[in-house]
């Protein structure tokens, strides 16, 4: 069984992010940048799989800018056995990257897809979803148990409720949860070992596709701040407060 | 214009975060169906007709909608959408399960967890963790969002829409329904709460949270938790507050032995009153707070429980 892992350089989730001079986008310069953390959790539970012997070969997929090897390598010294960038310096949205995702699929015969179930700098939680309605496969999403048994994955997925199990024929994509496992840190010599596993740099241009922006950009802005508010003694005092002044209790 | 808002339900009831939604789609403007897709539904469908501002009660009522597939809701969806200019969901695990999938069928994109309606194709969201609120306009022909409830008020219920049936069993055969494995829970639910306590890592363990829900059920609260809380197996991920979590804004906030990590923050910053418990005088926490008390939570929350 052949997976394709899916990760995205962001900011680094301690960085506060601020608008740009002209409120026109949010300025990016010199800060720190990481692996979304949902998709270390997605390159660990294909790594498990291969482990355990259901994987054959973990491919691993990121779209972005040159410095998006580094994360590659990253999933590369964690497990993944090799890597492709489709590079590019535009910022797409979801259903653009899911369209290069789905060419890839197309070249490269995938079984199973895993991703993150969202990025922390963005938020959008889409990409899993709308890659699974391009190529007409089932999909979970929130996973936090995966099984693969003949053909077949049970999920489990975290809901509002708490927790929803599937079954799904394969290939399909699956989108990790925080509570799906714990990924490794990659040891130095496997660092060292990634370094010269395979990554293809391949030029977006290569995919033909049509990623014109579906939305624009009007403007950024920072949010109000509260103020800090009064320090109490005791919890009469606080439950006073709660009842009268704010006739919240 | 049309709008097409996929409910939020459990079959048996409607979930209050659908009248959010309509409140959003109101500030649209237009023509608002709801789309109840499920099984052995009426009783949502019901509750639904009652709201006021929609037109039509559209219901998909298939044994093929049981656990609500995104595979089979969205090709439910696919074989309607072409009547709308717009299409809205909350901002739920179910809504963001569906409509991306819905999004990509249609060939358009999707704004996620939408804060404020600008207009008819600009709206707000927020992004960095909340640390930036971003302006989109859509130039998509149909725009997808799906909103986050905490910023739009709940709709009335006094109106008397029309109850259709859709056709069509759209079963794609691609996923199957196991079962659903639902916390039992007394409280109120923790998006609609009006007061909601939360634990931290300063809990402890899982055990400690018995001291958080005996004052909740002193004040009808909901309990929440950080995501470190959970991490640590303290209580289950469907507590979690945050950025990754749900998001919450009740009346009053209470943070026991929590730090006050952005990614938190993101979740409950847009509370009415936020109380803060934390032996830390430092801890973040208390940037925000209306009322802070720098105290042991071993001590204070039994203090709190005595004298509620
Ligand atoms: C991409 C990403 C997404 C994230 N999403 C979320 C999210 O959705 N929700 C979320 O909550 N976090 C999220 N986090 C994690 C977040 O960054 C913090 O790590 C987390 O919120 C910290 O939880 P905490 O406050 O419980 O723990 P800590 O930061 O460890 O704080 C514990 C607090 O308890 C206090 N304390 C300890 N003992 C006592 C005592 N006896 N009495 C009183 N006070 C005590 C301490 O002073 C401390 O302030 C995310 C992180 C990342 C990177
Ligand atoms: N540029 C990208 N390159 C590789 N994977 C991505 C990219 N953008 C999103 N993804 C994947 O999609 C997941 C969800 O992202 P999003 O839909 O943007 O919230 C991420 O965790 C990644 O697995």
């Amino acid at each position: 069984m052949k997976i394709l892992i899916m990760v995205k350089r962001v900011t680094d989730p301690n960085v506060t992010i601020r608008p740009n001079t002209d409120s026109s986008n949010v300025d990016l310069t010199n800060v720190k940048m990481a692996m979304n953390p949902f998709c270390e959790i997605a390159t660990e539970e294909a790594v498990r799989l291969k482990e355990a012997g259901i994987a054959s070969e973990i491919i691993v997929l990121s779209i972005g800018d040159k410095q998006s090897q580094d994360q590659i390598r990253t999933s590369l010294a964690m497990g993944a056995d090799r890597g492709i960038l489709i590079e590019t310096d535009a910022t797409l949205e979801p259903l653009n990257i899911a369209k290069l995702a789905a060419k890839v699929i197309e070249e490269e015969e995938i079984d199973l897809v895993l991703l993150g179930k969202q990025s922390s700098d963005k938020d959008n939680n889409q990409t899993g979803q709308m890659l699974a309605a391009i190529k007409d496969w089932g999909q979970a999403t929130f996973a936090s148990k995966l099984d693969i048994n003949n053909e077949k994955a049970t999920v489990t997925r975290e809901v509002d409720t708490g927790l929803q199990t599937i079954e799904l024929t394969l290939p399909a994509v699956v989108t990790c949860d925080l509570r799906l496992n714990t990924p490794r840190f990659a040891s130095l010599p496997n660092i060292m070992k990634a370094k010269r596993k395979p990554l293809v740099v391949k030029p977006i241009e290569e995919f033909g596709l049509d990623l014109t922006p579906r939305f624009k950009m009007l403007n950024v802005e920072s949010p109000q701040v509260r103020e800090a508010g009064d320090i109490l003694g005791s919890v009469d005092e606080l439950l006073e407060k709660l009842k009268t002044t704010e006739g919240v209790l | 214009m049309t709008i097409l808002i996929i409910a939020e339900h459990d079959n048996s009831s409607l979930k209050e975060i659908t009248l959010n939604t309509i409140t959003a789609a109101t500030e649209i403007g237009g023509d608002i169906d709801l789309l109840i897709a499920g099984e052995t539904c009426t009783a949502a469908a019901e509750a639904a007709a009652k709201i006021s501002g929609i037109t039509r009660v559209l219901v998909a009522d298939k044994p093929c909608y049981n656990g609500q597939l995104a595979e089979n809701v969205a090709a439910l969806i696919m074989s309607i959408a072409s009547n709308y200019t717009h299409i809205l969901a909350p901002s739920t695990a179910n809504g963001k399960n569906v409509l991306p999938r819905v999004a990509a069928k249609l060939d358009v994109s999707l704004l996620s967890d939408v804060i404020s309606v600008e207009s008819p194709d600009t709206f707000k969201r927020s992004i960095y963790a909340g640390n930036i609120i971003a302006t989109l306009q859509s130039l998509d022909p149909i725009k997808l969002l799906t909103i986050r409830g905490t910023s739009f008020s709940p709709s009335e219920q006094n109106g008397s829409a029309t109850i259709e049936a859709v056709d069509g069993a759209f079963d794609e055969a691609l996923s199957q329904f196991i079962n659903n494995d639902t916390v039992v829970n007394e409280r109120p639910e923790l998006t609609s709460a009006k007061i909601v306590i939360s634990g931290g890592r300063g809990m402890q363990n899982g055990e400690n949270f018995s001291m958080l829900e005996k004052v909740a059920d002193k004040i009808g609260a909901a309990v929440g938790a950080t995501r470190a809380a959970v991490d640590a197996g303290f209580v289950p991920n469907d507590m979690q507050v945050g950025q990754t979590g749900k998001i919450v804004a009740p009346d009053l906030y209470i943070a026991v032995g929590v730090s006050g990590a952005i990614q938190h923050l993101a979740g409950m910053k847009e509370s009415k009153v936020i109380v803060a418990i934390n032996k830390d005088p430092e801890a973040p926490i208390f940037q925000v707070a209306d009322y802070g008390i720098v105290s042991d939570l071993f001590d204070t929350l039994p203090e709190l429980e005595n004298a509620l």
